[in-house]
């Protein structure tokens, strides 16, 4: 979904057991969403360690979205209340760090939410196209 | 200047010594220069009174070596600790890093610790420094007359908001009045947060550029004691100094800032030991602050035994897409 000619690079991460199986039931039902959404399936959101997400943005994603199991549904019973709280504290310090808040997000998707996805992935999508490329988080460090 | 003296201390443990109650006395002694006053380890009552030093450059948290010395050495290890290394050595027993039958804990007051890097800032070449009751005079190779700072230009950062006593786990506290706070410590945290992204991005771009990846922060921070540590790469040969790969390179403060997340008691030993003066401990404070705003007040090391916040949960927790609209109806 290109905003004045870019396509973003995104990054997805979803729990095998609810939104994994939501993006599928969304292609089941023809629904469209960005190809630039790139889908990793990781057993449970909690499996994604906040490394990953800062990986992410070092190799060049623009947005990284998790996504998993609604709170109370996990298959694992508690593992993405983990996630809410390890992200809601990555992403307040991503803030604080200069990093546009909006290049991130946590949305819970169950497999029956086929429509929910699209709808998501074009939407962050859409944000994450009008922010343009994200060049601050390839390198914290170093002094352009 | 310390209300307490050394010769207190060292007495203290002299006489432990000598009664055979412990074996080896975890302090500090003098390193190269009147300011570089470096912990050690005393095993007579000869040393303790040759090298034993209390002063207020005595800033150095011993928690974490009783993590070493507790593993290597056999018998009881005595170990001063001021309050805010209090809170350290709570959160090591917590965690089970320390034996604590091998340790006899000292509760040692503290009138405030001067920072060296602000004496530094304006006097080359010290040769000594002598503690007075208003400050310290800084004896130069460059001048006769030794130049006055006071103790409020000179002290240290963390000093500023010091948390007091963690009582739970000593064997002993010497009596003294501690160092009263007049500063809150999020104060800084709070001007960051309300800067634009923009302006905080450069502030930390200007801070984090400088830094020449030595891991002093690593190394010293009582959080941080995993055997293995993700900084390491295990193919360079060369222990704590290689990077595994850029990404870690270029994210480590972060990532450590993260690792230490709901267990960093904030003791301020990674700004202390910054060569670069980097300011770490703002990173630390940030999750502090987040975690005590967004699930309740939670001070790591005050009590021995509590769950930390980022492996425990509750049902009712904010969401990550709450998080900004609710702080920003806080701070505004």
């Amino acid at each position: 979904m290109p905003v004045n000619g870019y396509k973003p690079l995104i990054v997805a991460f979803c729990c095998n057991w609810c939104s994994y199986a939501g993006a599928d039931l969304a292609g089941n039902n023809r629904l469209n969403y960005p190809a630039d959404v790139k889908i990793i399936r990781v057993p449970c959101s909690c499996r994604v360690n906040p490394m990953f997400v800062l990986r992410a943005f070092q190799r060049g994603a623009d947005g990284v979205i998790i996504c998993g199991c609604h709170p109370g549904d996990c298959h694992y019973t508690s593992g993405n209340y983990f996630t809410r709280r390890r992200m809601a504290l990555l992403f307040s310090m991503l803030d604080y760090l200069g990093i546009e808040r909006e290049r991130t997000r946590v949305e819970w998707v169950s497999a029956a939410e086929g429509a929910k996805f699209a709808a998501t992935m074009n939407d962050f999508a859409e944000t994450v196209a009008s922010l343009g490329e994200n060049k601050r988080l390839e390198d914290l460090r170093c002094k352009k | 200047m310390q209300k307490v003296t050394a010769k207190t201390l060292s007495g203290k443990a002299a006489s432990l010594l000598n009664a055979g109650e412990v074996k080896y006395v975890l302090g500090w002694k003098k390193g190269e220069f009147d300011y570089d006053i470096t912990p050690a380890l005393f095993e007579s009552a000869e040393e303790l009174e040759k090298d034993f030093v209390w002063n207020d450059f005595s800033c150095a948290n011993l928690s974490k070596y009783l993590i070493k010395y507790t593993r290597s050495l056999s018998g009881k290890i005595l170990v001063f600790l001021k309050p805010c290394d209090t809170f350290s050595f709570n959160q090591l027993l917590t965690e089970h890093r320390i034996d604590r039958q091998k340790v006899y804990a000292v509760g040692v007051p503290c009138s405030g610790m001067a920072d060296e890097k602000k004496i530094r800032e304006n006097a080359d070449g010290i040769t000594a420094i002598s503690e007075t009751e208003e400050g310290y005079l800084v004896h130069t190779l460059y001048s006769d007359a030794p130049a006055f700072i006071s103790k409020e230009e000179a002290l240290l950062e963390k000093c500023l908001s010091c948390k007091g006593w963690a009582h739970i786990a000593l064997d002993e506290q010497i009596e003294g009045e501690v160092f009263a706070p007049s500063a809150d410590r999020f104060d800084q945290v709070k001007a960051l947060e309300n800067m634009t992204p923009d302006e905080r991005y450069h502030f930390w771009q200007n801070e984090l550029s400088r830094c020449i990846r030595c891991n002093a922060c690593r190394d010293v921070c009582p959080a941080c004691t995993c055997e293995k540590c993700v900084f390491d790469n295990p193919n360079s040969g060369v222990e704590n100094k290689a990077a595994a790969n850029s990404f870690e390179e270029k994210m480590f403060h972060i990532i450590r800032a993260f690792h230490v997340a709901g267990r960093c008691t904030d003791c301020g030993e990674c700004s202390r030991v910054c060569p670069q003066k980097i300011p770490l401990h703002l990173l630390n404070r940030k999750f502090i602050n987040d975690i005590d705003s967004f699930y309740g007040e939670y001070q790591a090391g005050l009590d021995e035994g509590s769950r930390a916040p980022l492996v425990d949960y509750d049902t009712g927790d904010l969401e990550p897409s709450q998080v900004f609209d609710w702080r920003d109806g806080q701070n505004a």
